[in-house]
């Protein structure tokens, strides 16, 4: 006799199936967002903008109005949203080739004009959709279809840091960077997600989480490999920590 | 009767969007036409409404998709490179099928050009600019008061089709002063409900999902055949020309815009020496007028297509007349705005 034992997910989840590989962080992080969207009670009052890129589905993975902003456009996508319905929840998940390259100015001005808006960012240091080229983000060194000698220094510059550039924005209520590739780090995400949303709620401005994340598949790594990957090469070179908290302790 | 008043043609059609109900402006400085975004930012503040300068076009479009995307009247304004600028969002909101209204105030290109009046945006408003197969209500006013009307109409009609619309008008239109009659303002509690697709959160009903976006090329397909209903009852429902004196004519001087109404002169010059001319102001460039010019080829002996472009609006008119009858050009282009003298010398040489 076999048993078919029916979790009751987050109510801001749809319940459709998520598409990410196996061992994608993509699922977690979701999952952790629809768990503040109800624990803060805003799944009614919610709209997101889903990117492009891996997570381009997002938008029909949570039970919240949504769309999809062209690659990189998501902050200012969703700053017109936000003009528009000041009393509205709005929150952007991103990838780091969609905030990171091609929208680093969307992002940058959004986080300077205080922008009261909500952002993921997904740092797996490689374009997940499209075939694991070469991110903003990936280390030095490493290979990808587009860097097949490992991205140097001299050609392709450095890894690019963003939640050390957004923190020197005075627009930026909260920001933090954090990982998902142990329990105890899933809870204290959990944390900072929340946050990200209150900086919004409570009218702060601009928050956002970077979580580092695996692709396991562009990595070309199993699974458990990847999370160790993770914190053995992209924590060292992107310092965890909450870099700027104008949202004070949860009460 | 509203009284009349002198404006600059920027601020007319700031102050037409604002009286349709536009309560939402995004946009960035380019001339020959930051005096609209300017007279937004001052507007808006008086009416309640949201004024914000992008970090540039690209932002300010997507800008546009958001606000639209919650069920709001929004509108930005441009020049041609920043038009250009826009074109990955425009393909976005057309699929997405969101009322917005673009202003385009053409200048000379390509590239960087001048920033003197031109027509040398017409393909990119009319065929396309961004990617994907979509349509753009394009209206071609050729004053202050036609221009403060189709904003109004712009609006209305951006809501009844869930379509972009984009008025194009071009640098002389932007700069110069005439009087105008402003219609009333619209009371906002009577513009069209959008809250069956609209993003307002969702409360006590299913999410709405506004993407222009599926993975499966089958569905794709029929979110395109749907455009395309959409497009036939435009084409039937939306066509708008300005016929002058061509009951009788034998030559029929195709123009729209600024020119449209310079030809108007042209077409008095050319009759007081005896030559039955007539002119076809397309009001409309796309849906263009494609049937009343085919009509007006059985009657003329030959057409004179006259634009602010080295000819882009003319192969329309071609596809229209399709060769009962020849067509002839005439255009200036860099932002040099063609004389009724010079116009009507080449006209004399024709026939
Ligand atoms: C204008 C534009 N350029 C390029 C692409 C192709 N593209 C799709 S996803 C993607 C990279 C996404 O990478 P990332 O944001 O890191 O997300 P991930 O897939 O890793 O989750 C690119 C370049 C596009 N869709 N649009
Ligand atoms: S390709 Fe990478 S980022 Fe995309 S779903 Fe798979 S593991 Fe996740």
């Amino acid at each position: 006799m076999s048993y078919k034992i029916k979790l009751k997910g987050p109510e801001a989840l749809s319940g459709k199936e998520f598409t990410y590989c196996p061992g994608c962080h993509h699922g977690i992080v979701h999952r952790l967002i629809a768990e503040v969207i109800d624990e803060l009670g805003i799944r009614e009052k919610t709209l997101m903008v889903a990117p492009v890129g891996c997570s381009v589905f997002a938008y029909e993975f949570f039970d919240v109005d949504g769309t999809v902003a062209p690659h990189g456009r998501a902050p200012a996508v969703a700053t017109g949203m936000k003009r528009a319905m000041p009393e509205n929840v709005v929150f952007t998940y991103q990838g780091d080739g969609d905030l990171a390259a091609i929208g680093t100015a969307e992002i940058i001005h959004a986080a300077n004009r205080g922008e009261k808006i909500t952002t993921i960012f997904i740092n797996n240091a490689i374009y997940g959709m499209t075939g694991g080229q070469m991110a903003p983000t990936t280390l030095l060194g490493m290979k990808t279809t587009t860097s097949p000698y490992g991205r140097s220094a001299e050609n392709e510059g450095y890894p690019l840091h963003m939640a050390e550039i957004l923190s020197n924005l005075p627009g930026v209520a909260f920001l933090a960077r954090t990982k998902v590739n142990k329990p105890q780090d899933v809870l204290k995400t959990k944390k900072l997600i929340k946050k990200a949303f209150l900086a919004q709620i409570e009218g702060k401005g601009f928050g956002m989480v970077e979580v580092l994340s695996t692709c396991p598949t562009n990595w070309g790594v199993p699974p458990v490999e990847a999370n160790k990957w993770l914190e053995e090469n992209l924590v060292p070179e992107f310092p965890l920590g909450v870099y700027v908290d104008k949202v004070g302790d949860e009460k | 009767m509203a009284e009349k008043v002198m404006v600059k043609g920027t601020e007319a059609i700031g102050e037409a969007a604002i009286r349709a109900g536009c309560r939402l402006y995004f946009g960035y400085p380019i001339t020959p036409q930051s005096e609209l975004t300017e007279y937004m930012s001052r507007r808006m503040p008086q009416v309640d409404g949201v004024f914000l300068q992008a970090e540039s076009e690209v932002a300010a479009v997507n800008m546009l998709y958001g606000a639209a995307s919650t069920g709001h009247r929004v509108m930005t304004s441009t020049s041609s490179p920043g038009y250009s600028l826009m074109q990955e969002g425009v393909s976005y909101i057309a699929g997405a099928e969101l009322p917005v209204v673009f202003v385009n105030v053409v200048r000379g290109g390509p590239g960087l050009g001048d920033i003197q009046p031109a027509q040398s945006d017409y393909f990119q408003a009319t065929k396309g600019g961004g990617h994907g197969d979509y349509r753009l209500v394009v209206y071609g006013p050729e004053s202050l008061q036609e221009a403060v009307e189709l904003t109004e109409k712009a609006f209305d009609v951006a809501d009844e089709y869930r379509n972009p619309v984009l008025i194009l008008a071009d640098g002389l239109l932007g700069q110069m002063m005439e009087p105008v009659e402003f219609p009333e303002y619209r009371d906002l509690n009577t513009l069209p409900d959008h809250s069956s697709w609209a993003m307002q959160g969702a409360k006590g009903r299913e999410p709405h999902k506004i993407t222009s976006f599926d993975i499966n090329e089958h569905v794709l397909e029929q979110m395109n055949l749907r455009y395309q209903e959409k497009y036939k009852k435009i084409i039937e429902k939306e066509q708008m020309w300005e016929e002058y004196k061509t009951e009788d004519a034998d030559i029929i001087i195709v123009a729209y815009g600024t020119m449209g109404r310079i030809a108007k002169t042209i077409v008095n010059m050319a009759r007081e020496k005896g030559v039955k001319a007539g002119l076809l102001r397309p009001i409309t460039l796309w849906p263009f007028p494609y049937e009343i010019i085919s009509k007006l080829a059985d009657q003329a002996k030959l057409f004179f297509t006259v634009e602010m472009s080295m000819g882009q609006m003319v192969e329309d008119v071609k596809l229209a007349v399709n060769g009962k009858k020849p067509v002839e050009f005439y255009g200036r282009t860099g932002g040099v705005v063609p004389t009724p003298n010079e116009v009507l010398a080449k006209l004399m040489e024709l026939i």
